[in-house]
């Protein structure tokens, strides 16, 4: 029996992802496409919202946890916080697309279409607890990024961004089915439970060797997805190239994505092997903070500097996975980790959408996304500058901001399980967030602190108005940023409910 | 006064100001009197709320008063947890009172660019993260205070600050005095308070799983630690605040983050942010890890009068007034780590009056500087000379803050330094008297060489006779404002002078307490 109460989130957005087609067939402007994709997204909340309360709603038949075709597609409060945040990370990347597009002759129809049935993909990905329907999930959210990336078609540089992604994206997909190969070959399960309860006869048995490797090969897979060094080298070219709310959405949605495949995969599937994923993503977790940090301190680039930047973010959100590293990890450090992470990536979206919201919008005035021609922005744009400071400083992870509180979460689970290791990747977290703050800081002073190069058409620029989507994008992130910085519970109280399936260690 | 004296008086205090700031967001630009007005009074009702808190505080009592413990982030197990007593009293005194004073300065004296919306509430957020700061008694929100005054500092530096071109010396970039300044001070007190972080939540994991400053203490957390653990924890800790204070070697964002600093920026810097370090030892290094607090107390002593005899030579090598302020502040603070790290409750007590003392003083000191240089338009000392004829009260003021730095008797100076060298004579049982009292003698001449300073650069500024350069020239001497902000300044120096127990009347009962815990004497 299909409960369709618990798909009501998917089927409304596959509704939206269809009206968005036929809307964009019919004689009316071209703006309404976003509209009804808007109107969907935010529709597709309510039944989120039902199923979220639904102990306290009296229509709601059935509450708890809601198991589907065997257990492969299952709806909790983890799914439920995650698909949450997909929806409205996806609603401020509308946001930020509507006046890009419109500004320039882009395709509308189809570029809604495509991000709407990406986020869908997301949906199912949140839900999912087995390989095949993982798979499916993750490429639907990846298939529409490629085309996405090249919206650009007359510029090399956007042809380039999506090519080289579709390549590495095509790689990671094999080495991804690979390691599922293997691991559904020696455990002879594909749901996540049924991988975990075989894999403890077969770390036993002969076939302990080829476990490992597709745990290894499939976790690869996602460091791919999630750019982690060393599988990164695609995300700057593409986040340059791209346009830039498509590398909004890329460094926030499909990102996101990446990390909660991960979330679900180590955590339930690979329960039993929690040393072995720790030590790799550990590693990772490592390389990504200090090689993304180093290079972006280099940077003149605004976008390139964000690309770089995400990868070391994206290094401080596997720092929680490494604290699986010690050999005596107990449930109680692992459910530390996993609401490390769930924090971290929450408020990681607010910020990183605010900042390209930002980039959007001073890129669409200047027409430059050099950090030099930046410089003086305050002085003739005080508002869009001070919320660059706020979002820069908030990834820099400053008080009162909201990223002090991602960092402060991700600090305290490596230190709760108390071992050496952890221990020191939570110095190594130290030290890089000091470096970040550096390039970080290096955007706010050419914005506050230089001189406006000559060149620059001041009076014309403090005319111009940023468009309303875009705006509004800018209050939700900025309120986001300022709110769960001075209260973060905010967003505690969501992680700690999001952790449902890190019990049971 | 039941809801006063329930935490709400407190929170006002310390959330006044920024709620100030928010208001004077909605100001349109052009409205600057607004504005003014809008600062003064939201700064004026914060210090006045601080008074009154002093009426309501129970000096009798030696443990947290006035406070309240609500829920804040109930998943990582922090609360909204605030209080004062005898030892942070006096500080949030000290911090509404010159924010106070410097919004009062400020008011006709904007450094450039000009902006007084965004200088104010700069300002404004500021006083909110230092008086929170010592009336924080939970680690995590600690932390938040701790940090929010960076980033208003930075930007103060940054945008206001000196416009003077320098090389940097190893990466040989030409940049502006200002940028390299504010980055520098950011960078440094970043990377200390990363690691304290770190120490913090180690603290809470080994230590009971609290944030509670309070509950940390009475837990023995630092039993619970381990003495291996808790070496590491107590350096963590003594990094993050030992940048702040600065201790010696980790000063030389001080200097240039002073030099480069508009007046009130340089005055805020000197008179409380310093403080946040040397309070920090008191409050969190002392209660919670007093063992290991014990075992560093002769590197942090041997630190200290390093700083003081350090500085007090760099302070003869100095041309430029201001940097020469800058390098007595390490001085100074040296005697109060010396204080501190006596760990006997004269040592402590000395070292609060020496922050007291210190706050007022130095931050006239930069108050005249600042004004100086603004009628000068240079702060090379070679230049000035003569001060005092050309502007008289000016040159009088400066002679008296002066006199006071350099510890004269009768004026607020004298207390800190004085009683932390007599505290370096018997410091606690345990610690080595041979190197405290080899110690307080090398202290002792780090006294003699802040007077040579002192009055050196009187002699320079303030007498003989003007420089042919300014023959001619029109000085106007102290106006309203500046009178306005310094007189009560220079009243608070001589009444703390005279009667020392303004400070140690209130201090006393609570550092018996803190060292009785710590030390079980």
């Amino acid at each position: 029996m299909i409960d369709y109460h618990a798909l009501a989130p998917e089927l409304i957005l596959a509704g939206t992802v269809m009206a968005v087609l036929v809307v964009d067939m019919l004689p009316v402007r071209k703006y309404w496409t976003a509209v009804i994709g808007l109107v969907g997204l935010f529709a597709t909340i309510v039944p989120i919202l039902t199923l979220g309360f639904c102990e306290s709603l009296d229509f709601c038949a059935s509450s708890g946890v809601r198991e589907m075709f065997g257990g492969s597609y299952v709806i909790d409060t983890f799914s439920l916080v995650l698909k949450g945040l997909f929806i409205g990370s996806a609603f401020v990347a509308v946001l930020l697309s509507v006046g890009y597009l419109e500004s320039d002759r882009f395709w509308q129809g189809e570029f809604y279409f495509l991000m709407l049935a990406s986020v869908l993909g997301a949906l199912v990905m949140a839900s999912s607890r087995d390989l095949v329907t993982m798979f499916v999930g993750l490429e639907l959210v990846t298939g529409p990024t490629f085309l996405m990336a090249g919206w650009r078609k007359g510029e090399a540089r956007s042809n380039e961004a999506a090519l080289k992604f579709f390549i590495i994206g095509v790689l990671s997909a094999a080495v991804l089915l690979f390691g599922m190969s293997l691991v559904y070959g020696v455990t002879g399960e594909l749901t996540f439970t049924g991988i975990r309860a075989g894999s403890v006869g077969v770390l036993d048995g002969d076939l302990s060797g080829l476990f490992i490797i597709g745990v290894l090969f499939t976790i690869l897979g996602f460091a791919f997805k999630v750019s982690a060094v060393p599988f990164h080298f695609w995300t700057p070219d593409t986040y340059e190239g791209a346009p830039t709310p498509v590398t909004a959405y890329l460094s926030v949605v499909s990102k996101t994505a990446g990390f909660v495949g991960l979330l679900a995969i180590c955590y339930l599937a690979f329960g039993e092997v929690t040393t072995l994923w720790g030590t790799g993503l550990w590693v990772l977790a490592a390389l990504s903070m200090t090689v993304g940090n180093l290079i972006a301190l280099r940077q003149s680039n605004v976008v390139r500097l964000l690309g770089y930047s995400s990868i070391a973010q994206g290094g401080f959100i596997l720092v929680p996975f490494g604290a699986a590293i010690a050999a005596d990890v107990t449930g109680a450090d692992l459910e530390e980790a996993f609401f490390a992470t769930v924090t971290y990536l929450v408020i990681y979206a607010f910020m990183n959408l605010g900042a390209f919201g930002v980039v959007i919008a001073v890129g669409n005035r200047l027409r430059s996304g050099e950090i030099k021609d930046w410089a003086g922005l305050f002085s003739y744009a005080p508002g869009l500058a001070t919320m660059l400071g706020l979002f820069f400083f908030s990834l820099a992870g400053i008080p009162p901001l909201a990223g002090w509180f991602a960092k402060l979460v991700m600090f305290r689970s490596v230190l709760a399980s108390g071992s050496g290791w952890a221990g020191a990747l939570a110095v190594i977290a130290a030290v890089n967030s000091v470096i970040a703050f550096y390039y970080y800081s290096k955007v706010v002073i050419s914005a506050f602190m230089e001189k406006v190069p000559d060149g620059v058409p001041v009076a014309e620029i403090r005319e111009g108005r940023t468009a309303p989507s875009l705006q509004f994008a800018l209050l939700l992130t900025t309120l986001g940023v300022v709110v769960i910085g001075v209260y973060p519970p905010l967003v505690s109280g969501l992680a700690e409910a999001a952790k449902t399936f890190a019990t049971g260690f | 006064m039941e809801w006063f004296e329930s935490g709400w008086g407190l929170s006002l205090v310390v959330f006044l100001p920024l709620i100030g700031a928010v208001v004077l967001l909605a100001i349109p630009k052009a409205e600057e009197e607004t504005q003014k007005w809008t600062a003064l009074l939201f700064a004026g009702a914060s210090f006045v709320l601080s008074v009154l808190l002093v009426f309501r505080f129970d000096f009798g009592e030696a443990g947290m008063q006035l406070g309240t413990n609500v829920d804040w982030i109930t998943a990582i197990n922090s609360s909204f947890h605030i209080g004062v007593d005898g030892i942070s009293l006096p500080l949030v005194v000290l911090s509404t009172f010159i924010t106070l004073l410097s919004i009062i300065y400020s008011w006709e004296h904007w450094p450039e660019p000009h902006n007084p919306k965004a200088f104010l509430i700069l300002i404004l957020i500021l006083a909110t993260g230092m008086a929170g700061t010592f009336v924080a008694l939970d680690l995590i929100l600690f932390f938040v205070f701790f940090e929010v005054v960076l980033l208003p500092m930075y930007f103060m530096i940054g945008i206001w600050g000196d416009r003077d071109e320098i090389t940097i010396p190893v990466f040989n970039i030409t940049t502006q005095m200002r940028l390299y300044a504010s980055i520098k001070f950011f960078l440094f007190t970043l990377f200390g308070s990363a690691f304290m972080l770190l120490g913090f939540l180690v603290l809470y994991f080994k230590g009971g799983r609290t944030f509670d400053m309070l509950e940390l203490a009475s837990n023995g957390a630092e039993g619970l630690l381990g003495s291996g653990l808790a070496v590491w924890v107590f350096a963590a800790l003594f990094l993050g605040f030992a940048v702040k204070v600065p201790m010696f070697p980790l000063h030389t964002w001080l200097p240039d983050a002073h030099t480069a600093a508009p007046t009130v920026g340089s005055v805020l810097l000197a008179a409380i942010l310093l403080k946040l370090g040397t309070y920090a030892f008191v409050r969190i290094a002392i209660p919670i890890l007093p063992e290991q607090s014990q075992n560093w107390a002769p590197v942090i002593a041997i630190l200290a009068v390093i700083g003081i005899i350090y500085a007090s030579l760099a302070c003869l090598a100095q041309t430029d007034m201001k940097r020469l302020i800058a390098f007595s502040s390490v001085g100074h603070m040296g005697f109060v780590m010396l204080g501190i790290a006596t760990m006997t409750p004269i040592g402590i007590n000395a070292a609060i009056i020496g922050m007291v003392a210190h706050g007022v003083i130095t931050g006239l000191l930069f108050f005249l500087a600042g004004s100086m240089s603004h009628r000068y338009h240079t702060r090379e000392m070679a230049r000035l000379g003569g001060n005092q004829t050309l502007m008289p009260i000016m040159g009088a003021i400066l002679g008296f803050t002066a006199m006071a730095s350099l510890g004269l008797p009768g004026l607020a100076g004298f207390w800190g330094e004085f009683m932390a060298l007599l505290a370096a004579f018997s410091p606690a049982a345990g610690l080595s008297t041979t190197l405290f009292r080899t110690l307080m003698v090398i202290g002792a001449v780090g006294t003699v060489l802040a007077a040579g300073y002192l009055l050196w650069m009187l002699q320079k500024v303030n007498f003989g006779e003007p420089k042919d350069e300014w023959a001619g020239h029109e000085f106007h001497d102290v106006d309203i404002f500046e009178k306005m902000a310094w007189v009560p300044m220079i009243i608070a120096v001589i009444a703390i002078g005279i009667f020392p127990r303004l400070v140690f009347g209130a201090t006393n009962d609570s550092v018996i307490d803190l060292v009785a815990k710590a030390f079980g004497g």
